[in-house]
């Protein structure tokens, strides 16, 4: 039990996708209109992480290892699909709003990340817990960046309008995701800087999350095209080491 | 309307109206990483292009003649992120073949393609405006030209901002979202441009 709490603060706090490691912003971005439409995107994204974890987790003995990505890609799609009929049939509304970026939820780099860096290394229920976490982790984001584009852009928080208050539209329209996740990153990177008194390479990004879903922007950083250095790899290492250590410790 | 000239409204309409990442946040990842310099940007903004010609052609193709025909059209992003994962790889294979100039140029940036969510996200927009062939290839070149306008135009400012005196927090991604930002800003002007 104490293994789960674990993975669960680790995906909602330690590693956070959206505020730690940066991932997954095209939905981030797109959907984050309202707090309500962010919590939508975010607990779809939850099911969907569970669901494929588990079943990843279930056949990574089964999966040989050169055709593993195809295949996670339609473990995870056929889960997509499934939450989208879902929501179509039960949440018409909501299905409305968020559009076609439930689709997209196929090309997430979380899911597949997670996939690959944990559900395929990991037993079952350690999974499921990781993808919980990680969900609630990705939700919180969504729901907070939702919370405060709604909250400048329509004056009204959770749909309900604050009396008074003369809104700035072009905060739920798109220059405003950039600027609100420019401010929030800024603000993270501030914060890290005063803790640490050093420069940011304290980031949890792996190698393996960032890859495979073309995630160029992993952890704040850029990865480096031109191979001078190799900025999301090393730190990876590092912390993977540690991971693999704490694995074979059980 | 005649054909042709919805075809043209599609296509500046894909373009610049509604910018692939400036409004619709498809593709960011490839936008915020790949934007250091032109040369790279530009490089980028090519095999955009080209994936997404095909792979817009192909899945159009197959939702009209396999998916529709078997009534197994629930099967769409399944089938769509596969054909494209695939046809980027067996792209990325011919072109090391038959054009080892090209592939030389665009190799590098092929890979990262393959789950970009422009690519699936045109395929499956052109399911659902009901575009046929010609209409989804012109939608999807249009989608690609969009993108490769702003991220060539972003490499300009990241490449003229390089000197600049940034604040420690701002540096790195959070000044490249606020010149996105500004840039979003810019196309805004677009919409109302074209009514389809």
């Amino acid at each position: 039990m104490n293994k789960a709490m674990d993975r669960i603060k680790n995906g909602i706090i330690t590693e956070n996708p959206t505020f730690v490691q940066i991932l997954g912003m095209c939905p981030t971005l797109a959907v984050t209109t309202s707090a309500i439409n962010g919590l939508g995107m975010g607990l779809s994204t939850t099911v969907i992480l569970i669901m494929s974890n588990l079943m990843i987790s279930a056949l990574r003995n089964v999966i040989p290892n050169r055709v593993r990505i195809p295949a996670y890609i339609v473990i995870v799609a056929s889960f997509v699909t499934i939450v989208d009929f879902l929501l179509q049939a039960f949440l018409p509304e909501l299905s409305e709003s968020l559009g076609g970026y439930i689709k997209l939820i196929v090309v997430n780099c979380i899911i597949l990340g997670r996939a690959e860096a944990y559900a395929s290394k990991n037993p079952v229920v350690p999974s499921i817990f990781d993808g919980v976490g990680m969900g609630l982790g990705f939700t919180v984001g969504l729901t907070a960046i939702g919370l405060v584009r709604e909250l400048i852009g329509a004056g009204s928080v959770f749909g309900f309008a604050i009396p008074g208050y003369e809104p700035i539209g072009i905060f739920v329209k798109s220059p405003g995701a950039f600027i609100v996740l420019a401010f929030l990153i800024a603000f993270l990177n501030f914060r890290k800087m005063k803790k640490k008194k050093s420069n940011t390479s304290d980031t949890v990004c792996r190698m393996e999350d960032c890859m495979h879903c073309g995630n160029t922007s992993c952890g704040g950083k850029f990865f480096d095209f031109d191979g001078d250095t190799d900025v999301v790899g090393h730190v990876g290492k590092k912390e993977e080491k540690k991971e693999m250590e704490e694995n074979a410790n059980e | 309307m005649s054909e042709f000239t919805k075809i043209i409204l599609i296509a500046i309409s894909a373009a610049l109206v509604n910018n692939v990442v400036l409004s619709q946040f498809l593709g960011l990842c490839p936008f915020l990483g790949v934007s250091k310099n032109m040369k790279s940007a530009a490089g980028m903004g090519v095999a955009v292009i080209f994936v997404i010609a095909i792979s817009s052609a192909v899945a159009s193709l197959i939702y009209q003649f396999v998916l529709t025909p078997l009534h197994i059209e629930y099967l769409q992003t399944i089938v769509f992120i596969l054909v494209i994962a695939a046809l980027v790889q067996f792209v990325e294979m011919f072109l090391k073949k038959a054009m080892p100039a090209l592939h030389k140029t665009l190799g590098v940036y092929l890979p990262l393609i393959t789950t970009n969510c422009a690519v699936l996200g045109v395929a499956l927009n052109n399911v659902t405006d009901h575009y046929n062939l010609l209409e989804s290839v012109v939608n999807g070149v249009g989608t690609a030209v969009g993108f490769t306008i702003a991220i060539v135009i972003l490499a300009g400012l990241r490449e003229k901002m390089e000197d600049n005196d940034i604040p420690a927090p701002f540096q790195g991604m959070p000044i490249v979202l606020l010149t996105a930002g500004l840039m979003a800003i810019a196309f805004m002007g677009f919409s109302g441009l074209v009514r389809l």
